[in-house]
Formats: C-alpha cells, structure tokens, sequence
C-alpha cells in the first residue's frame, strides 16, 4: 500500500533543511528534552512499541535491542552509542541524504539513545568519501553544542551527552557492527568472534549499542507520536514491522531515488508508481534491498498455503505485491536488507550481473575466513571464466557447491551476504547461465548497462 | 601497525560474561564425555581422544575460528567451529559425518589450489599441516583453477616468508602478539589480496621483527620457515633429538636441538615446554647456536713460544690503547695475530707445565699470590670444582667470576636484607601482581623471554611501573614510565619511600612481626620529600608521589630489577631501597610479591650457589665463619684460607701491584668484560703466569702462557640454574672438536697435578658432593631434575616442582626479622665536566651476548646486528653535527673507541649508550673501575666521556 510519509524528508527539498533553525522551527529537540526527564523504561517502551526494525539491513527490534544493555551501567564500564553510517551495500544511498539534508534528527535521535541505553557518549561512524555528509554533521553537532543541546547538561539536564563523528576509510566490511568497532577502536577493520556482542563488550570492550543511522534519525519521530501510533502506519504492523521509512530504487528505474513510505509499500509500487517504472525494456528482476539479498524475478508467484506464514495474505500473487517487511522478504527466500531495491531490465544480461556482484564481494571480504577469503575469490574466478567462455556447465555445481560451504561457516555475515546472492542467482538464472556458458556468450545480451 | 586480529579482551571478556561454573556433559560421536567448564568443542574431544582436524587453531593460542577446518555437526542448520564453541549441557556433537567430511575436504582442496609447487615446509621440515590434510582428503587442488602468485619475501636473515604458501590461518599473528607480544604481524589488504605484514607492510628484515621465530614455530604451512644456518634443513625423524637448555641468558629457556649426528651439526632448534618459557625463545636460543660449529675452536692445547716474551697482547686491537682499529674482520680476535705466538704441546705437557708452574708461585710467593676467574657459562659442577681448586689446592679464596660485574651489590643488599641472595619469586610470578616495578631492566633485550611474561601480565592488567633513564622496549607496555637522571636512583627511591610513609601505605602489621630497621629508615627518608628529589633525579614530585601511591597501594607488588640498579658505586644503595620498599608494604612471602634481581648469565644463580665467590663456600657459607670452615676442611681433608679471598677487580689491581702473581682464567674474558681495559691490559701483561681455558681464542687469551681448549656447553653434560633459581639439566648435543675437554675434567687433572687428587667420574657425581655440602639443594639429583628441572629450596622430593615463593613466614636471618638499611645519596664517582659532558652508559643488544665471543661466531646474530652503534640523543646529535651511521670517537679519561652512531630518543639529552660486546669498539675501554664498597662491582653505568665527529666521517662531510 503506498502511502507517502515526509518524517525525515519534509525539509529535503529546503536548501536550509539541514540547519537548527529550521530544525527548530518545526519542532525539533523538543523530544530529546522530553526524553532526558522521562523514566528509561518508559521510553524503551514506547520504543518497543514502536517497532522500528532496524535499518542498517538485519531488521532487528530497535527497542528490544536497547533493552539489552546491562542495566545499570557500571561507573567503571561506560557504555557507547554507536551509528553505523559506513552505508557501504551496493545500491543503497538512504542514510547519506539524511546526513546531508537532515543532520539534527541525527544528534537529537542521539540524545534520545544515549539516555535510552545509559550511555553518554555517541560515535557516528561515517564513510570519509561523504564529504558533505561529514560536513553537515559537523556543523549540526557545533551548532547543538552551541545551543547547549549537548554537552554536560543538555537543555539545563544533568546528563552529559556528546556526539562525535569518526571517520572510516570506506571498506564495506567495515559496516558491519563488530568490524566497525575494531575500526572505531583504530584496529584493523576486522569482525570479532560473537559473542560477547557489542551490549556486553563493545566499544572499547564496553557495553555498546550499534544501531544504523536511519535507525536512530527516526527515533525523535516515533517518541513526538508515541509507539504505538507510530507502529500503526505501517500496514503490516501486526508482523511488529512498524512506522515509516525511507524506500530507495536504483538500476534500471526511470527515477531512481529515495521515497520516504509508511511500512507495507509493495515492490511494484516502489518500482513503478515510485520509480517511475523499468526504463528501456521490461522488468526482468529485482535485488529487493541491497545487493547481499536473493533476486527476485518478476514473474514468482508467493507459494504460501500454510495459514501461519506471513505470506498466507499473499498466496497466489506476484512477489511484486508482497509488502516490503522483514518478515515478508524473509519469507520470501530474500530479504529485505536495507530496503534499497536493485532493478534489472530484460535488456540487461544477468551473467554480467552475476559477475559484476561476485567481483564486488571478492573485493570486500576481510579476508579473515578461509571460506569467505578463498570461496569468495573462487566464485569470482569461476564467474570470470563462464564470462571469457572459458567454463564448462559442470562449474555451475561448483559454484553452488563453494557457496554452501560458506553459508553458515563464518565469523559474520558477510560470508552470507556473498553465499544468498550467489546461490539465489543460480536457482533463478540457472538456464540463463547454462545457456550463456555453451553458446559461450552468444545467447545473453552482453550488456549490463542500458 | 596492522591489528589483523580479533580483539583480544573479546574472548576473556566473554568468559567473564559467561562463567560456567559446572562441568558440562554432553555426547561427542556418541561417547558421553564431561567437560571442564567453559572448555570449547574441540577441547572436549581431545579430552576424549576424538581429533578434529584443526588449521587456525593451537592449544598455544587463544582460539580465533577463521579456518573452519574444524567444524563439526551439533544438529543446527550450520555446522559449528569447535575451536571455538564452548561445550553446552546436553549437545550431541558429530565429528565427521558426511556432511562435515564434505566440508573439510571442501576447504583443503581450496586451500591446495593456490600452494605452491613444492611447499617450503615440506621440503624441509616435512611438516605442513595443511598437506597432512591434503593426502588424508585426497585432494591437490588441481580442479579449481589457480589464483594469481603471490610474492615472497627473503628479507629476514632467519626466516623464509611464502605467501603463497600462507592460509591467512592467523596463527603467526596470535604467536607474535599473545605469546611474544611483538606486536609485529598484522594482515595487510583485504579479500583475497590479504597477505600477512609486518609493521606497515614492509619487508620482514626491515620490520621491528626481532626474529625470535615464534611465527614460524606455530605456523602449520610453509609460508613461515627457517632458512637453514648449518645444514639443509630436514624433518624431525632424521635427527636427533637433544632436549637441553639455552647457553646464553638467566632465563634458561628450555629447548630442544635437532642435531645430525654424523656430520655433528644442530640444524634447527624448537621451544619445549616447560614451567621456564612454556615453548618460546628468543633469536639467541633459536638461531644462537652454531658458534660451537665455527672453525675457530681451539683444538689443542697451546703454550707460548719463548720468542713471544716478555708476555703482552698480539693483536692490535688488543695492544693499543684507542680501541676502533678497523680491520677487515677485526670483530673477532684475528687468529693470524695470535696463533703464530704459540705452539701446539700435548694434553700432558701443558697440564704438566701448569700444575709445575701454578705450585711453585704458590710455594714460592704463598697461595694468596694465586687467583682463579670462573665463569657464570659454565655448569654447577664446573664451578664447583673449580673454587674447590682454588681453596683447597691453591690454597686461597682469591676466586670469583663475572657475577662480580652483573649483581654482587644486589645480593650483598638481599644477603643483608633478607639473608638469601636469591629471587624471591620466579619471573612468571608477575603473573599474580597487581603492579610490577621493573627498574634499570632492559627486558626485552637482555631477558627477552622473561619480558614475554611481563608484557603479557601487563596485557591482563598488571600495572608495569617501568624507571630507567634509558627507555628500554618494556616501557612501551608500562603503565608508567619513569625517565630519571642517571645514577639518582637513591634519591627517587627514597622520596618514593618518603611519600608511602609520610601518607601511610605501609603495611604495619607487616613492618612489625617481620622487618627490623624502620625507624632508620623512616628517619633517612624523612628528608627526601619529592620536591628535595625532584632537582636531583630530574623526576616532578606528582610523578614520584603517584608512583608511591600506586605501589603503596597495590594488593600485591613485585619488583625485578637490572643491573641499572647493580652497576653502580652505590648499588648495594640502590638494592637496599628497593628492599626497603619491599619490606615496609608487606610485598613479600604472597603470590604476586616478591624481589627478583634478573640474572644475566645463565649460571650466574648457580655458580654464586656453588661457590665461585672469594667470601663464600657454596650456598653462600662465609668463609670466615670457623665452623663452617671446619666443615669443608673435614670434607675436603685440608686446611683451608680463613680470610675471605680477592673480588674480580681486586684481583686485577693485586696483578697490577704485583701481589698476584699466577691467575687462572676459566672461560671469562676479564680484557673486554672488566672496566678500564687499559689496566686490565696492564695487570695482565705483569703477571708471572696466565693459564686461559676457554674455547675460542679471547682477547684475555693473548696474554696467556697457557691454552687449553675447553668443551662449549653443547658438547657437554652439567647442571645450570637459572634466574628463577630453576636448576636444570644441559645435555650435550655435539661432539667436542680434537682434542678439546671437558671442563671438569681438565681442572680435576690440574688439581691431581698440583698433589690433591681429583678423582670424579661423571657430573652426576659431582652434583652429589655439591648437594651434600649445602642446605638448599638438597634433596636434589639428576634424575628428581629430569626434563625440565626443579626450584629450590626443594624440601619435598614427591612434590612436582621446588618453593616457588620463598619467606611466607620470617626471613633466615639471626632474627627472622627482614633488615630495612636507610640509604644517603651519593653521586657518581665521575660527573661530567667540559672536556668530558657526556654520561655514558653501557649494557646490551639482544643479539649479543658478553663480550661476543659466542654471538659473534654465530652467523645469524651477527648478520642480524653486525657492528657497535653509539646511541645519542636527536638534540645531541644536532649539535654534534652527526647523522645515523657517521662516526664518531668517543674519549673517557681512560681512552677512546671509534664506532657508528645511532640517533634515538631512547637515551636521553646528555647520555650516550654503547653497548659492551663489541671489540673493535669495545665500552670497557672507557669505562671506570671504580668499585661500590659492598658488592665490589664497578659503575659501569656512569662514567663522563666527550664525543667527537671521527676524523674521516668529517673529511667526507666536507667534499
Ligand atoms: C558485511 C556487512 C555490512 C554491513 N554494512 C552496514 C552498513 O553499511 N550500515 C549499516 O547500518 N549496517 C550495516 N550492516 C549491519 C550491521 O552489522 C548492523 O546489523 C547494523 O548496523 C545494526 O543497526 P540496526 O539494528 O539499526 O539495523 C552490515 C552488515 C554486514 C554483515
Ligand atoms: S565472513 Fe568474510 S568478511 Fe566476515 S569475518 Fe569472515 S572473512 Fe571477514
Ligand atoms: S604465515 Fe603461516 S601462520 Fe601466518 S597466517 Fe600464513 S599460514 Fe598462518
Ligand atoms: S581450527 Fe577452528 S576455525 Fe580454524
């Protein structure tokens, strides 16, 4: 169900948008007052009631994950807010147009989580090559300071809070929350072994909160509403998958960019009444939220007769009708990731897809797992082959063969990240593949951009 | 530097979040087994002697999970990593189903695609883990196509990098950063182009790699090997294996030599374990052995041509007195200078010719015109017989060795303090204390493996409390450090002392049933507030108070110490205050406390034990105590010297004199280890008669009439004792070239010789005669010392190891009271003027030991650190006009050396720092044989010296 929201990007089209003023203006830093004189499990509540799935691509429980933290902090274990804005996945670009158009829902989403989980201290953790981004927080946060909206008493409140920027040197690893910290910490930006996780020994081996950027800018909105109301603009707010939230299409859209929509928009809505519908040629497929997800191709039909799937609603329709939620995707065989849909037109060749992805997640594992370092590499290898018309049809099993030994297998989620996509493409292209590998080239398109 | 690794407070900090206090039961293939709490999988299954393959993982090594080589089936949809999946009520764990197999031979054939064509280890060791997996799966990795090569990097003088051959497994990470904590590995790049780095990714031989070769020790490929340094390197099972001890520092690590025995090499060396260094070693123990090999041992005894006198020195290194001649190959005694001055004699002519000439100066001029050096290298047996040469058949007490030079102030103060000379604790005792001081301890070069300890205790929360006014390496894992002027140390002691009593951090209970001499000392320190130290030591008064405080404060405190403390005039004062610490905070007799002097040879423990000492029969029985001598008269069937004997340095000055006359010189190298060369050189010219026993030719050798060769310590059997007070077994490993002898073998002859006969069989016998003349060995054999030796005191024979905490309960002095003895500060004997503004101040590299006789043979320590360097200050430098590398000549009012200068901040504005082993640049030869009153040992930390451009580095400034 489309249905348009303007939480976060009401002041996007406003060349003043990202400044205190016009912050202010409509209402801003009125919630983080409130919240340093509310009760902490009041507000955990109203953040549990609000559903917000994490943003970062995970999807997990916001509230629940606050609710984690040791409580109360310890004076010799400070705890840390941490937000992840390395915004590394392919196709995704939502957390950098709040960064630069709406940076003070940032530092007051900051506050809020700071009190939240008992920390007085918040890195932002953003991709240097941002320029802007990193610019317009800078000044965001000089101009709170200003203001004494942080600092030892923000609004007058005993409960310092301060907010810093660190800067990432842009590995895509290094978005991933363990790694990130590492790096944060001036280590090499390597996972670490879970557990302990970051509430029990984050930063700095300190209880730690890791949450995605987008995650924490909505926070001031859904206190201002309450939980419970913001949780009901979402259709499928009885999945608990609640509130708005920013929506991005890229590929081969007509007008590509980010939507801000309540919860339950559908992949044809996002596509077509959004994105302006497939430019040159016909839908072919659909990445539906950053490029570690499972294709999707547009002609599946949801199979879901068991009445207590989430997809049981959808029985019998096209995947393009599913509401986008956590749940849904991942029932889906996908998932919804950072909700950033990746469009292939018929036009394009999927092989060089194929390939193009698998080239990307041989450059970007750490290197730490032997199946991800190795496989990830292997894959590609092989990928390159079927490409030169150097492979033969057996290497396809190979291929699914290194990919289920990574599956499962690894320090984090990247090696998955790497196995889904690849297995998803060889289930959904396999044919295409096939094909492809004897006519050495001949039957695909050869092109990847339009 | 890359961190190419988990966090490592991850994993403790989890089992802190987790304890698991019960033993947990679970089903491994179908076996019931009961886990330890909190053991991992992988554990358990050894346990219960199931294997999982493992290639990241080591049971040296906390566990990382990277490989996945050792996954294994709990029922969940993914398999699990055992290395790192702690045990859980209930699991039922399937080793090597189908499924897991499939995996495993999965990830080796990944792995086998990209090896090399012939695997570094392989060839060599025939070790690699990886290809043992690789035939047990029956893979080569030939069906996925190959990667593009990676490099190699031969930079290393010891170590072989094959990246290619690198599994990116993390272990050589985790052996440098948690066992040794070098912190020199990392991972560099990412995805596939990861490689191992080190430092910034520079060439292994550029790095700060100080090659101690624990990478490739736990390395399960051939991307880690040793490059060979005797022989080709070939595996384990086609030699021999000789488990002994390493020759060179106080540690003593335990070790294992891989020896050919037909052509009569070492060819490699690995860590053993044992309760000493649990597996690790230095680059001195690992690479240091092949100095036994080199073609310059002596083979027969010599004895100096009558052309060649009046005796003197041969070479000119030796003859003049400035120091520095270069000459091609003059790092070692040049043997074309000195060879033709001899003739070879036979074993009886020389033995003959010394025993005639030893007795008739005895006879002639009385036995108090005899000496005899021994050496902290040799076995407990060796010097055992050799002060019972000297007493009983030279006839006096005029014996001692280097101990004189390294810590005889130390043990005079812990002998006047505490009534032992020795450690309190062991070394990895660090492990317990809250707060470690470590004081003019140059750790990581001098006792490298015992630093592992330190930086690993700091890495789990010891506080390190590092003062030395040179910065030595440890420092950079203190929790403080503290630069002090040199040779200030009483007063930064004192003011330390001041402030614990002044703010009462002193153990009152303590100070009251054990300690005697507090009111002295509150008395002396009284007058030394922070502020009266401050201008003196150089350190602020907050600096001094927070160290108070923290070492006040601390639960439990230990302190080790160098010889920064010892080589000073006023050494015994330095030792006295850090008992006086010690003593007023309790911090002895406890876990975690103790006193602990770092021994620098590795017999230096043993042979004080044995009695190499002029006022001490073994286990430090005076020889002026008259029921004491009469026991070793008893023992020993003749009347013995009641006068305490000659240290090393009164023995030069009575040559000097013309007292002595007749000296014997057991493996010590008195001409570059002893203070100002030039008397030495002196007294060694004016003696009557010299007999050196050693196995190469020396600098102290030149002056000989006679030279017997000796045996080295890897061609003989013999007991040491190391710093912890560890006594151990040395095996031989080698045959001894020609006709070279055991040591005690030669000195039993020269005893028979000279009339009292010497009639031992074996070491073991020895040992025993040694034992049963004292108190705290006893109860000690070879067989009870076994493979990894035994602490003493060791009163329970069926315990597993001797008293690793000694003094629980009153110390054994007459009171069972500790003495606190009030120090006053005194300078230097020798501050710095305007002709002479520098303070130098000398010690050691860690590649080098003593005066290099054997490091400088060795062929990796000497390529891996050729040449003397001169330290100096970046501001002095400046103002010297002097670069990195330039020459510079270096004057004391003694004489002068020439060497190469090295600009570093370690050393600070006005101190310059040379290290002693080197000949051709030798330290000694500018420094001051001013001697402390109590321990006799020279100050060969302070002497004033002035430091010039040579001439020849300016002529090339100027073109
Ligand atoms: C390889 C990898 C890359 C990731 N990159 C990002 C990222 O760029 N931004 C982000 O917010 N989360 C990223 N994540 C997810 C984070 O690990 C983490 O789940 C997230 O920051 C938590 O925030 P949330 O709960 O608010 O979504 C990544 C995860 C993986 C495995
Ligand atoms: S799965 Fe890949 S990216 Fe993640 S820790 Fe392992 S090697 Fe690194
Ligand atoms: S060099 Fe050896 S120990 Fe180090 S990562 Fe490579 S294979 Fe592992
Ligand atoms: S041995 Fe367990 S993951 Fe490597």
């Amino acid at each position: 169900m489309l249905q348009r929201t303007s939480y976060l990007t009401k002041r996007y089209g406003d060349s003043d948008g990202h400044t205190l003023a016009v912050y202010e203006r409509d209402g801003g830093y009125q919630q983080a007052k409130r919240a340093l004189q509310m009760d902490r499990a009041a507000l955990i509540d109203e953040m549990k009631a609000a559903n917000i799935r994490g943003r970062g691509g995970a999807g997990f429980p916001m509230g629940v994950k606050w609710s984690f933290m040791p409580w109360p902090p310890k004076p010799e274990k400070p705890h840390y807010l941490v937000i992840n804005a390395d915004e590394g996945e392919p196709g995704t670009f939502k957390d950098r147009t709040i960064m630069e158009k709406n940076p003070h829902s940032i530092v007051e989403g900051c506050i809020i989580g700071c009190f939240g989980i008992g920390a007085h201290a918040a890195y932002i953790y953003v991709r240097d090559e941002l320029h802007l981004a990193k610019a317009r927080l800078w000044e965001a946060i000089a101009e709170a300071k200003k203001k004494g909206y942080l600092g030892d008493k923000p609004f007058g409140i005993d409960y310092p809070v301060e907010v810093y920027v660190h800067t990432g040197a842009g590995a895509y690893i290094c978005g991933e929350e363990t790694s990130l910290l590492n790096s944060l910490e001036g280590k090499r930006g390597e996972p670490r072994l879970k557990p302990p996780f970051p509430a029990q020994a984050g930063a700095f081996g300190m209880p730690s909160t890791v949450n995605n950027l987008e995650t924490i800018a909505i926070v001031p909105t859904a206190l201002a509403m309450g939980g419970d109301n913001f949780s009901k603009l979402s259709a499928i707010h009885n999945l608990k998958d609640g509130g708005a939230r920013l929506f991005g299409v890229s590929g081969h859209v007509n007008k590509p960019g980010i939507y801000e929509c309540a919860v339950g928009l559908t992949l044809r809505e996002l596509i077509y009444d959004l994105g302006g519908g497939v430019k040159g040629g016909e839908l072919l497929a659909v990445i539906p939220g950053g490029s570690s997800c499972p294709i999707l191709r547009a002609e599946e039909i949801v199979k879901a007769p068991d009445p207590k799937s989430p997809l049981h609603p959808y029985d019998g329709k096209s995947v393009l009708d599913v509401p986008l939620g956590v749940d849904t995707f991942r029932s889906l065989g996908t998932m919804l990731g950072t909700c950033c849909a990746i469009v292939l037109s018929d036009l394009a060749d999927p092989v060089l897809a194929f390939h193009n992805l698998l080239q990307f997640y041989r450059h970007e594992s750490c290197g730490q797992c032997t199946p991800c370092r190795e496989g990830s590499a292997w894959l590609f290898r092989i990928l390159d082959r079927i490409v030169q018309g150097e492979a033969e049809v057996a290497e396809l099993d190979r291929l699914s063969e290194i990919a289920s030994n990574i599956m499962g297998n690894t320090i984090c989620a990247f090696g998955e990240g790497t196995a889904m996509p690849t297995l998803g493409f060889l289930l959904k292209f396999r044919r295409e593949l096939e094909e492809f590998i004897v006519t050495k080239g001949k039957s695909g398109t050869r092109r990847l951009a339009l | 530097m890359p961190r190419g690794k988990q966090d490592r407070y991850s994993s403790r900090v989890g089992e802190k979040l987790f304890p698991v206090s019960k033993p947990v039961t679970l089903t491994i293939d179908g076996k019931t087994v009961s886990a330890k709490p909190g053991s991992t999988i992988w554990d358990a299954a050894r346990e219960a002697g199931i294997d999982i393959p493992v290639l990241c993982h080591s049971p040296r090594l906390d566990p990382v999970g990277v490989c996945r080589m050792c996954v294994v089936d709990i029922g969940g949809r993914v398999l699990a990593a055992s290395c790192v999946r702690p045990c859980e009520e209930g699991m039922n764990v399937v080793t090597k189903s189908e499924k897991v197999e499939r995996h495993r031979s999965m990830l080796t054939e990944l792995l086998m695609s990209d090896q090399p064509e012939t695997c570094p280890k392989e060839s060599t060791t025939g070790d690699s883990e990886l290809a043992a997996l690789a035939r047990a799966y029956n893979v080569d990795g030939s069906r996925l196509p190959r990667g593009a090569a990676r490099s190699s990097d031969t930079s290393s003088k010891v170590i072989a990098v094959n990246h290619q051959a690198c599994i990116l497994c993390d272990r050589c990470v985790r052996g440098c950063d948690d066992i040794q904590h070098n912190d020199v590995i990392g991972r560099t790049g990412k995805g596939y182009t990861t490689q191992i780095g080190f430092d910034l990714n520079q060439p292994m031989g550029q790095s700060s790699c100080v090659s101690c070769g624990e990478c490739l020790a736990v390395c399960p490929t051939g991307a880690l090997v040793n490059k060979p340094i005797s022989l080709p390197i070939v595996p384990r099972k086609s030699l021999k294996q000789v488990d002994s001890v390493c020759p060179y520092c106080g540690v003593g690590c335990s070790l294992t030599y891989n020896v050919d025995e037909s052509k009569n090499r070492i060819v490699y060396t690995d860590g053993r374990p044992s309760p000493v260094n649990h597996s690790r070693l230095c680059v001195k123990g690992r690479y240091g052995w092949d100095y036994a090999q080199h073609e310059q041992r002596l083979t027969h005894p010599l004895i100096r041509k009558s052309e060649y006198y009046p005796r003197g020195p041969l070479s000119p290194e030796v003859t003049s007195s400035r120091g520095g001649e270069h000459r091609k190959g003059s790092h070692l005694v040049r043997y074309e200078d000195v060879l033709p001055a001899f003739r070879q004699a036979s074993w009886d002519e020389a033995l003959d010719l010394v025993a005639t000439r030893l007795k008739g100066i005895r006879d002639t001029f009385g036995p108090g015109s005899l000496a005899g050096f021994g050496s902290a290298k040799c076995s407990n047996e060796e010097a055992y017989v050799f002060q019972k040469l000297v007493r009983a058949v030279f006839g006096t007490n005029n014996v001692d060795h280097c101990t004189r030079l390294c810590h005889a102030s130390s043990v005079a103060a812990l002998l006047e303090g505490i009534g032992s000379g020795a450690v309190t604790n062991t070394f990895a005792g660090i492990e317990d204390a809250d707060v470690a001081l470590l004081i003019g301890t140059n750790t990581t070069a001098n006792h490298p493996v015992a630093a592992t300890f330190f930086k690993q205790a700091a890495a789990r929360g010891t506080k390190l409390i590092v003062i030395d006014p040179r910065r030595p390496d440890v420092a950079n894992y203190a929790h403080q450090y503290v630069r002090l002027r040199n040779s200030t140390d009483v007063a930064f002691y004192n003011a330390m002392l001041h402030v614990i009593i002044a703010e009462n951090l002193v153990n009152e209970a303590y100070i009251k049933e054990y300690t005697s001499g507090f009111d002295a000392l509150k008395a002396e320190v009284q007058k030394w507030s922070p502020e009266v130290a401050e201008p003196i030591c150089g350190v602020p008064a907050e600096t001094i108070r927070e160290v108070a405080r923290i070492y006040g404060k601390a639960k439990s405190a230990i302190t080790f110490w160098g010889m920064g403390i010892s080589q000073h005039t006023h050494g015994t004062d330095n030792a006295r205050c850090l008992i006086a610490l010690c003593l007023v905070t309790g911090n002895c007799g406890r876990p975690g406390t103790g006193l602990h002097p770092l021994r620098g040879q590795n017999n230096v423990q043993g042979a004080s034990d044995a009695g190499l000492i002029p006022m001490m029969y073994p286990d430090y029985q005076r020889v002026t105590n008259p029921e004491v001598r009469a026991r070793f008269e008893k023992a020993w069937g003749v009347p013995l010297d009641p006068n305490a004997g000659l240290t090393v340095t009164e023995i030069t000055k009575g040559a000097l004199e013309g007292r002595i006359k007749g000296m014997y010189c057991l493996g010590e190298n008195p001409f570059l280890s002893d203070p100002n060369v030039n008397k030495v050189r002196k007294a060694l010219s004016a003696l009557d008669f010299l007999v050196v026993q050693d196995i190469f030719l020396t600098e102290t050798a030149e002056f000989a009439d006679v030279i017997l060769p000796a045996t080295s310590y890897l061609e003989k059997l013999g007991t040491y004792t190391n710093t912890d007070r560890r006594v151990q077994i040395g095996r031989p490993a080698l045959k001894p070239p020609g006709e070279a002898r055991l040591d005690w073998e030669i000195v039993s002859e020269i005893s028979t010789r000279m009339g009292y006969p010497m009639k031992y069989q074996s070491p073991a016998e020895i040992f025993n005669e040694l034992v049963s003349m004292t108190h705290e060995y006893r109860g000690l054999t070879y067989e009870v010392l076994g493979s990894t030796g035994r602490l003493w005191p060791a009163p329970d024979p069926a315990a597993d190891d001797g008293l690793q905490i000694l003094f629980d309960d009153g110390f054994p002095t007459p009171n069972r009271r500790g003495k606190m003895v009030p120090a006053a500060f005194e300078p230097p004997r020798e501050t710095p003027d305007e002709n002479y503004p520098f303070v130098l101040n000398t010690g050691r590299v860690l590649e080098h030991w003593h005066t290099g006789t054997m490091t400088r043979r060795s062929y990796a320590l000497n390529a891996i650190a050729p040449e003397a360097l001169i330290e100096v200050h970046p501001e002095d430098a400046m103002k010297l006009g002097v670069h990195n590398g330039d020459r510079v000549v270096v004057t004391s009012r003694r004489g002068s050396i020439t060497l190469a200068v090295t600009v570093t901040t370690r050393t600070h504005e006005g101190s310059v720092f040379i290290p002693f082993h080197f000949r051709e640049a030798a330290a000694n030869v500018l420094t001051i044989d001013e001697i402390d009153p109590f321990g006799k040992i020279p100050e060969f930390k302070f002497c004033a010296v002035r430091v010039e451009r040579a001439p020849e580095s300016s002529a090339a400034a100027a073109e």
